[in-house]
């Protein structure tokens, strides 16, 4: 279909960006348009005004530091694919966005239009939650540092206010030698997962399990983490017997929702299986991945 | 409210005077009247409308005539030499990479970027890249093919260049 009417800015400040923001009732921050675009041609939004970020200086760099990542808001997956740093820098990170749709699409989608968008399938909502990245927002009120854990509040919906712009996302560093796997299942190469999990965690030297972090998308309203499969694994050997028990925890932990692309009990499942595949492949994984 | 916009299609500066709503699909199409590009599905999943925008493949039907203002536009149409096909364009036609042609454009603009800037990429990144585009009638391996076997035009072309 053809989009509703609405007016078009393209600001070259932020400042003036979050002014019309504030000014303009309904009026809605357009980056990649990758997701708000399609929703147009829906008519499944009304935005009275689009307000173009593409000016808006120094928000497409990757900065790594001992600090960790500092990834800004218009940063479009095809950089994050193309940066060699990331290999070491944050392996999981670059991965799981290896994963985001096709091509043409991988050349304007942002993250700061995925975080904002907030589609508990997406993978750019899954790696800041599972790794419980600060996301930065500005708005009149100044800047907003948010835990991804408070970000994401529901379908689609986020805790960012109507005048808020989203900067950059942080990444705590990433310790070299971490085990780290990501799976996910589609039909179809590029298609949104129907689940995916992630999971990272460090041995120490007494060859136990240290700082389990597991996290699932496409499985619940947001994307989650699973607690209670972090804390079975914490301290303990990764073996068969307990690469099964987290399975079968994982899947009983999950409460997805049936849709049209994949049953709910079926959900349930595939995230056990997509943990244990994960467990086993960030056994091996280590420095070398 | 209409905006009046100016960018450049096919090395040449065009114009038009456009609601911020219309896609530059629709703009290339409609307004300027190149009807090289087809748009398929409006949504952003068949990648029938690929045009090339600074040297990226985008798709042309999620991005907004406006937000090209003042770039670079590539479409099909920019491909010939006159009425000489270019080698990506021979490739197609050696390999049967069509039949009803709909998707074609948005196949030539995808493999003529990524070409342009991976001259060796190999099968599998090939195969990659153009799992973005539907094609109803080839059954897409003649695609693949044609594709594969224009790599060695665009690698004279960057030694040419370098
Ligand atoms: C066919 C298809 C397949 C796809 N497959 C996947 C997939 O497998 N995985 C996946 O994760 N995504 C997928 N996507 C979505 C794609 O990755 C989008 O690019 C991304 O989700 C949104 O980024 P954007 O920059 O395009 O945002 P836009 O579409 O420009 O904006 C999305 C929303 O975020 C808001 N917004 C944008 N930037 C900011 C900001 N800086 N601050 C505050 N609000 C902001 C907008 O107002 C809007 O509400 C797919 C899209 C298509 C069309
Ligand atoms: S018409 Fe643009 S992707 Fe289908
Ligand atoms: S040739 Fe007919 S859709 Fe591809």
């Amino acid at each position: 279909m053809k989009m509703p009417q609405f007016d078009y800015a393209c600001p070259s400040s932020l400042e003036e960006a979050i002014q019309l923001l504030s000014d303009n009732e309904g009026a809605k921050v357009l980056s990649g348009g990758q997701s708000l675009l399609p929703l147009l041609a829906f008519r499944m939004a009304q935005p009275t005004l689009l307000v173009d970020i593409q000016k808006l200086a120094g928000m497409d760099r990757i900065e790594i530091s001992a600090d960790g990542l500092r990834v800004g808001a218009r940063v479009r997956w095809c950089q994050i694919e193309d940066d060699k740093r990331l290999a070491t820098a944050h392996p999981l990170f670059q991965f799981m966005i290896n994963h985001v749709a096709h091509y043409q699409i991988r050349n304007r989608g942002t993250v700061g239009g995925s975080l904002a968008h907030a589609d508990p399938s997406a993978e750019m909502p899954g790696v800041a939650r599972v790794c419980d990245c600060d996301i930065v927002a500005v708005g009149n009120a100044g800047e907003r540092v948010i835990k991804a854990a408070d970000f994401f509040v529901a379908a689609l919906e986020t805790s960012l206010q109507e005048d808020e712009i989203i900067t950059e996302v942080r990444f705590p560093p990433w310790p070299s030698g971490r085990r780290w796997a990501f799976h996910e299942f589609a039909r179809r190469r590029g298609d949104f997962a129907i689940a995916g999990v992630a999971v990272f965690f460090d041995i120490g030297s007494d060859g136990v399990i240290a700082d389990a972090h597991v996290g699932v998308i496409g499985a619940g309203d947001t994307p989650i983490r699973l607690d209670a499969v972090e804390q079975l694994l914490n301290g303990q050997r990764l073996d068969e017997e307990l690469i099964g028990r987290a399975r079968h925890l994982a899947s009983e932990t999950v409460d997805p929702q049936s849709d049209i692309h994949a049953a709910g009990d079926y959900r349930k499942s595939l995230v056990g299986t997509l943990t244990a595949r994960g467990l086993r492949d960030a056994a091996s994984s280590g420095a070398v991945k | 409210m209409k905006m009046r916009i100016e960018f450049e299609l096919n090395g040449k500066p065009v114009s038009a005077e456009v609601e911020p709503r219309l896609t530059l699909g629709d703009c290339i199409r409609h307004e300027l009247l190149q009807t090289g590009t087809h748009i398929g599905c409006e949504h952003g999943v068949c990648g029938a409308c690929t045009v090339i925008v600074e040297g990226d493949a985008v798709r042309s039907c999620l991005t907004l005539a406006v937000q090209a203002a003042g770039k670079r536009v590539q479409t099909v149409e920019g491909l010939a030499n006159g009425d000489n096909l270019a080698p990506l364009q021979q490739s197609f036609q050696k390999h049967h990479g069509l039949q009803c042609g709909f998707c074609t454009p948005g196949f030539l603009m995808t493999a003529h970027a990524l070409l342009t800037h991976e001259p060796a990429a190999d099968e599998e990144r090939i195969r990659e890249v153009l799992s973005g585009n539907v094609c109803r009638c080839t059954g897409y391996l003649s695609i693949v093919k044609a594709v594969m076997d224009a790599r060695p035009a665009y690698q004279a072309n960057k030694a040419v260049q370098s």
